[in-house]
């Protein structure tokens, strides 16, 4: 078990996500950046599919209740053991109640801490991803048991190093598509969509990122339809919505952009005010 | 089948199939059929086909690497001729309490439409609504078919907390909300009815392509269900809609 001693702000349980529900109207879900989650799963040798604690504002406090490995990626939170700052990127031994503790942030907007063998949280609709009126909890509470497994010191000895592609943190240059309804922009939206310099508003979480920045617009919204992560919608008053992991499955606002994964992984790392632009791809 | 559809790729791992942008039943029931046929070919590079009014997404696991050839496959499998992939719809009865303590802007639709609110009830519950699809919050219905003199705009200013189980009009919509949320609807009633449940087998009774019924209760009948609810005694009634 891992206990949560102080729970920070908006702390959850992410894996892939679910898949397959949408005609129930429930959102996909999952790690935020995947790119980072994956880093840590990697190093412990989990499956990719492995549940992870996606860790957003930091000032929280963890104490194993058994021995492991963890390892922590993504961005930078002070992390330490016990009064030890430890590295990101790497599989550290830790024993039972030593206390883990993430301070506040440096660089990027989360990290991901893995445990060998994955968090054993409940598994509701094909994952562990928290999501409000599916799992139980929406977000970390202080003094929940989260179920770990026991990995005792020999068990697994390897010494993996990744190398961590800086430009994830820093780039400002966020690649995406032409959107389903791009085409109906007037070409000054079109121009301003893609010459502009965008920057995160405060109003940023798990369902979606408003940027703070809007372009005129008086094309009316469509028939409500599809929507994924990664889509940029326009909205009458001229908003721009960056749609992120807990998204809705369907919306009626212009879809001008959409981003590939690689792209909402990289925004993931984005917090408020950070600057970027969007670089058209051809598909 | 028969209906003019186009295709284009949306981001590098989906493809959106457009239908005439309109709300319709026989566009819904093509858009449906196809998107059973998909489901049955249990493909598992296909991990999320989405159902709008007049759209289908189809999202695979991967990016796609031969667009055209995917478009090709899925043009063949909207051409397959096979009856059985029609499903007779259910026609759900759900119980509504439309009273004032629960249907907090029946007075101001009152005003507004120059309706009365009994009126007002009567225009609600006589009607059948199809289910066109479900999004927003797990478990919402977008429902086609409300009479335009019960259309009414947003609210200016939205609520913070509309009540799970609120039954309300939007513009020219009319929906339940399946969770406590917050929400500019118009709200005229409640059911104590559980549209989305993650405990059970099948967290959401209702499908695309189902009908909704409203049946008026009382406050006592309303509180009675909701126990039954709660306890997973009660059944709701549903009978086969025959087109």
């Amino acid at each position: 078990m891992l206990k949560v001693l102080k729970a920070g702000f908006f702390n959850t349980i992410q894996d892939k996500g679910r898949f397959g529900y949408a005609a129930m109207g429930v959102p996909v879900s999952g790690a935020m950046d995947s790119y980072s989650s994956d880093i840590a799963n990697s190093i412990l040798n989990n499956s990719l599919e492995d549940a992870v604690i996606e860790i957003t504002f930091g000032n929280c406090k963890f104490q194993l209740l058994c021995d492991t490995f963890i390892c922590v990626s993504g961005g930078g939170f002070s992390v330490k053991i016990n009064q030890r700052l430890i590295g990101l990127n790497k599989k550290i031994s830790v024993s039972k109640n030593d206390i883990l503790s993430f301070g506040n942030l440096n660089f990027g907007a989360r990290c991901y801490l893995a445990v060998s063998g994955g968090i054993k949280s409940e598994v509701k609709l094909n994952s562990r991803s928290f999501y409000k009126g599916v799992t139980k909890n929406t977000v970390l509470q202080n003094g929940m048991d989260i179920p770990i497994l026991q990995r005792s010191k020999g068990e697994f000895m390897s010494n993996s190093s990744i190398k961590i592609n800086e430009a994830h943190f820093s780039s400002k240059e966020i690649k995406c598509y032409k959107g389903p309804e791009f085409d109906l922009l007037h070409s000054d939206q079109q121009k301003d969509l893609i010459e502009r310099l965008y920057s995160i508003s405060k109003n940023a979480n798990r369902m979606g990122y408003q940027l703070n920045e809007t372009i005129p617009n008086n094309i009316p919204s469509i028939l409500t339809s599809a929507v994924m992560p990664g889509t940029v919608q326009l909205t009458p008053s001229g908003n721009l919505i960056i749609l992120m992991k807990d998204c809705q499955v369907t919306g009626g606002y212009l879809r001008v952009l959409q981003l590939p994964e690689a792209a909402i992984n990289c925004i993931a790392q984005k917090s408020t005010n950070s600057q970027f632009h969007f670089v058209l791809e051809d598909l | 089948m028969g209906h003019k559809t186009t295709y284009k790729p949306y981001g590098d791992s989906a493809i959106l199939i457009d239908w005439h942008a309109e709300i319709s039943i026989s566009i819904s029931n093509d858009i449906l059929e196809f998107y059973k046929k998909i489901k049955d070919l249990k493909d598992t590079n296909i991990v999320e086909v989405i159902i709008g009014y007049s759209s289908l997404t189809i999202v695979f696991k991967k990016r796609i690497t031969d667009y055209f050839k995917e478009v090709k496959s899925l043009k063949e499998v909207y051409n397959l001729k096979d009856i059985s992939f029609k499903r007779t719809p259910f026609i759900w009865q759900i119980p509504v309490c439309y009273d004032v303590d629960f249907g907090k802007d029946l007075q101001e639709m009152s005003n507004i439409t120059k309706l009365e609110i009994s009126e007002i009830i009567t225009l609600h519950s006589e009607k059948l609504y199809r289910v066109y699809f479900i999004g927003f919050l797990p478990g919402f219905c977008y429902l086609g078919g409300l009479n335009e003199r019960l259309f009414l705009e947003r609210k200016p200013n939205p609520r913070l907390h509309v009540a799970k189980g609120s039954v309300a009009i939007g513009g020219k919509q009319t929906g339940i909300y399946p969770a406590e949320s917050a929400g500019g609807w118009n709200i005229i009633g409640k059911t104590p009815v559980d549209f989305f449940n993650v405990c059970l087998e099948h967290p959401c009774f209702v499908k695309a392509g189902d009908f909704i019924k409203f049946i008026t209760v009382g406050k006592e009948e309303f509180f009675q269900i909701e126990k039954e609810v709660k306890d997973t005694s009660y059944e709701i009634s549903k009978v086969l809609y025959n087109a």
